[in-house]
């Protein structure tokens, strides 16, 4: 294991060395971290909106945005601009607490889920030895959101796509618990970071996807109805309620919403991307093009190549995934919400079950393979 | 349907008559028992304009502007029926060239009406994109439409013994063309729709009509043929020109929401064919041909016998209904589409009573929902296909 360039101590002495206590030099270091997550996690998501709109748009023979900036790029920052100008309004008999609480639970908590996800073997905000269950633990909570929501916002319409929204995550919660347990399992340890390490050595041939394909399809399923995608989408249905709990919302708290819904996509991407598709991991080992290079791996400029490549795999990968599930929502139409929770609890947890048990033999019987 | 039954009080939810899955204006007073729908009254009239009393005041003429505003999505039968009934009234014959040129543009006006209602129908049940697609052909039958009538939706084209302006130049061909066309896109639709499970186990076996019940409840268009009654207006009363041709009454024994989707989409392509067919069996061919024929012939020839002549010169604004009362309907894409009209010899008829396909396919509705979900009550009212225009007059 090579030690790499420490940006915490460089950046840390570079402070003190302009004078500053070391104290404040450490608080700025730990600040830079997760304004960049932050920034980073709100322009994927708004790439995600932009996104949805040039592939749906090519799909449907039309031309989507087209004059906002080259190919209409700015309209996201577009959207953004004119949601937050907007009055706030409340409806006269909403419950005005729960009513503000509602959207900010569900943004923080998608924002918080996305403090163990590593872009890199030391890029991220913190290695939790809880990793993947802290994002299954903390994403939980977004449903007490989106039920408060729907519940203060005096709307019938908006009561309903709540208590969906707490239906169908509590019941697809379970099966991509155990997709996620029987990574977990194989790979010795929750920790994000262990579980993209566990996928390295042969390139794309280690990744999980071939170990886990059953495990693969049943988190890619319950993370599309987890992100309220079609079609898995009931809790917004526009065609049933409107637009479900966000029927009373506008300006800044649908803004909330809006964009919390597609990091939750982006979060849903990355998950896959982490627990699936090899994290950072390029489709053959970094290690092999420093060999034939010649480099030696510990030089500093290839480094930053190395974490710039494994940055760039991560988020193509999760890109990836939501172009499926782009693609995914437009060419489906919706389930129904019996017909939702049957597939949750009848199919995909028994299957989950069956996956996690299999995966148990399996790595008592082929430990060399399944990460004994 | 066993339900069980929740202590917690039922909720009355108003859907409508702003709401997006409402076509319109339709108005839905919904008792909810969770997400299963208890009860569901439908409330009407938000689209009421007095269209019948309306026509008590306007000759023929002045009516006809008017009545494609009953049903905007199938424009030329309202037409049609509106200048049939007077024309049965009054034994007024249609040129056989005029009564070709109508049933051309009826199917095309079926075959746009069931793509519109395809499109809305799944984004009733959530699938998005089949709308841009069935509009885009949908934009085709307009595009013929505007070119033979002048106008895309409210054609005002038919007229009493015929209709208002020939086929122009290069129309045959063109409308020949686009049926060319048409089938392969319906294979395109049913390839993305028909056997997708998610669909399959939407549709299937909801909202189910029995044969009996279908008939008590007086429905009719693809709500009754889709319970397995063959019963179609264009094979029953043989009006305009229909048994030249060679087709098939489409039906489907299912009587669900499925039974009904394979009954439209049949029809379209069924629709597709009948133009074929009329287009190359149209007297006198394409309108450049029939007028070279004329032109070589010289003015004694056929060609300028009364089946090629048709242009609307022959009704007069001041047509007077006959004294007399009777019934005349046609096959609209919903369903019959009837007028009983009374005439007094006078240039206004004294009663123009409507018979709206959507009105009569709406009544089973709070039936047919009763002991579903939500969900389900979309995709019932999406498959009774109505147009709030015509329901409400």
């Amino acid at each position: 294991m090579n030690t790499g360039i420490d940006l915490q101590r460089s950046l840390i002495e570079f402070l003190t060395g302009l004078g500053l206590p070391f104290g404040l030099a450490k608080v700025i270091w730990m600040l830079i971290p997760m304004v960049v997550i932050v920034l980073g996690v709100t322009v994927g998501a708004l790439a995600c909106t932009w996104l949805e709109r040039k592939i749906s748009a090519a799909m449907q023979q039309r031309i989507g945005p087209e004059y906002a900036g080259p190919f209409g790029i700015l309209l996201p920052l577009a959207d953004v601009g004119k949601l937050l100008i907007k009055q706030d309004i409340m409806p006269a008999k909403a419950d005005p607490i729960l009513f503000t609480l509602g959207p900010l639970l569900v943004f923080i908590s998608i924002f918080l889920c996305f403090l163990v996800v590593p872009f890199g073997e030391h890029l991220l905000i913190s290695d939790l030895g809880t990793g993947i269950f802290f994002i299954i633990a903390i994403s939980s909570i977004s449903p007490i959101g989106l039920l408060m929501s729907g519940y203060s916002s005096n709307n019938k319409y908006a009561l309903i796509g709540g208590l969906r929204a707490a239906a169908q995550s509590i019941s697809y919660e379970i099966p991509l618990a155990l997709a996620a347990l029987a990574i977990a399992m194989m790979s010795n340890g929750l920790s994000t970071v262990d579980i993209v390490n566990q996928q390295a050595g042969y390139g794309i041939l280690s990744w999980n996807l071939w170990r886990q394909p059953v495990g693969f399809m049943i988190f890619a399923i319950a993370a599309l109805a987890e992100c309220e995608r079609l079609p898995f989408d009931l809790p917004e249905a526009d065609e049933e309620l409107v637009a479900g709990y966000q029927n009373e919302y506008g300006g800044i708290k649908f803004a909330l919403f809006y964009g919390g819904s597609y990091a939750n996509l982006l979060l849903a991407g990355l998950l896959v991307a982490i627990l699936y598709l090899g994290g950072w991991e390029l489709p053959f080992p970094i290690d092999t093009i420093s060999d034939f290079l010649g480099i030696s791996p510990n030089a500093g400029w290839w480094q930053v190549i190395a974490a710039a490549l494994g940055i760039t795999m991560t988020l193509l990968k999760a890109y990836f995934f939501i172009f499926f599930a782009v693609l995914l929502r437009f060419t489906v139409p919706r389930v129904r919400i019996d017909q939702l929770l049957d597939l949750g609890w009848k199919f995909l947890l028994p299957i989950g079950l069956v996956n996690l048990l299999l995966t148990a033999a399996l790595k008592l019987t082929f430990p060399f393979a399944f990460g004994g | 349907m066993v339900m069980i039954e929740t202590k917690a009080e039922r909720m009355v939810i108003n859907m409508g008559p702003h709401h997006p899955s409402m076509h319109g204006v339709l108005r839905l007073i919904v008792t909810l028992d969770g997400e299963d729908v208890v009860d569901c009254e439908p409330v009407l009239g938000y689209l009421h304009r007095g269209m019948e009393k309306i026509a008590e005041n306007r000759t023929v003429i002045q009516y006809l502007p008017y009545v494609t505003r009953w049903d905007y999505l199938a424009t030329m039968f309202t037409e049609a029926i509106t200048v049939n009934a007077p024309e049965k009234l009054a034994n007024v014959p249609v040129p056989r060239r005029a009564s070709y040129i109508r049933m051309i543009m009826l199917e095309l006006s079926r075959i746009a009406s069931h793509l519109l209602w395809l499109g809305t129908f799944m984004g009733d049940i959530g699938a998005l994109s089949p709308f841009f697609y069935t509009f885009r052909e949908r934009e085709m039958v307009y595009d013929l439409f505007e070119a033979a009538t002048g106008m895309r939706m409210m054609h005002n084209y038919f007229r009493i013994g015929g209709v208002a302006a020939d086929l122009p130049y290069g129309w045959v061909d063109k409308c020949e063309d686009f049926c060319n066309y048409l089938t392969p896109k319906v294979d395109e639709y049913e390839k993305l729709i028909t056997n997708n499970p998610i669909f399959r186990k939407r549709v299937e076996g909801l909202g189910t009509i029995g044969r009996e019940e279908a008939i008590n409840w007086g429905l009719s268009g693809p709500m009754l043929r889709g319970s397995g009654v063959n019963w179609d207006l264009r094979k029953v009363d043989h009006y305009e020109l229909y048994d030249e041709l060679d087709w098939q009454v489409q039906i489907e024994t299912g009587g669900d929401c499925l039974a009904r989707y394979l009954v439209r989409v049949k029809e379209i392509r069924e629709s597709a064919k009948m133009v074929l067919q009329s287009l190359k069996q149209l007297p006198g061919g394409s309108y450049e041909n029939l007028e070279a024929q004329r032109v070589l012939a010289g003015p004694k020839s056929e060609w300028t016998g009364f089946d090629y002549q048709f242009i609307g010169k022959k009704s007069s604004p001041t047509f007077k209904v006959p004294e007399g009362e009777h019934y005349v309907r046609v096959e609209a894409p919903k369903g019959e589409l009837g007028v009983y009209l009374i005439g007094e010899d006078s240039i206004f008829p004294w009663r123009f009573k409507i018979r709206p396909p959507g009105f009569v396919n709406l009544q089973p509705l709070s039936e047919l929902v009763k002991g579903t979900k939500i969900a389900d009550l979309m995709a019932i009212l999406g498959s009774v296909d109505i147009i709030m225009g015509e329901v409400d007059r």
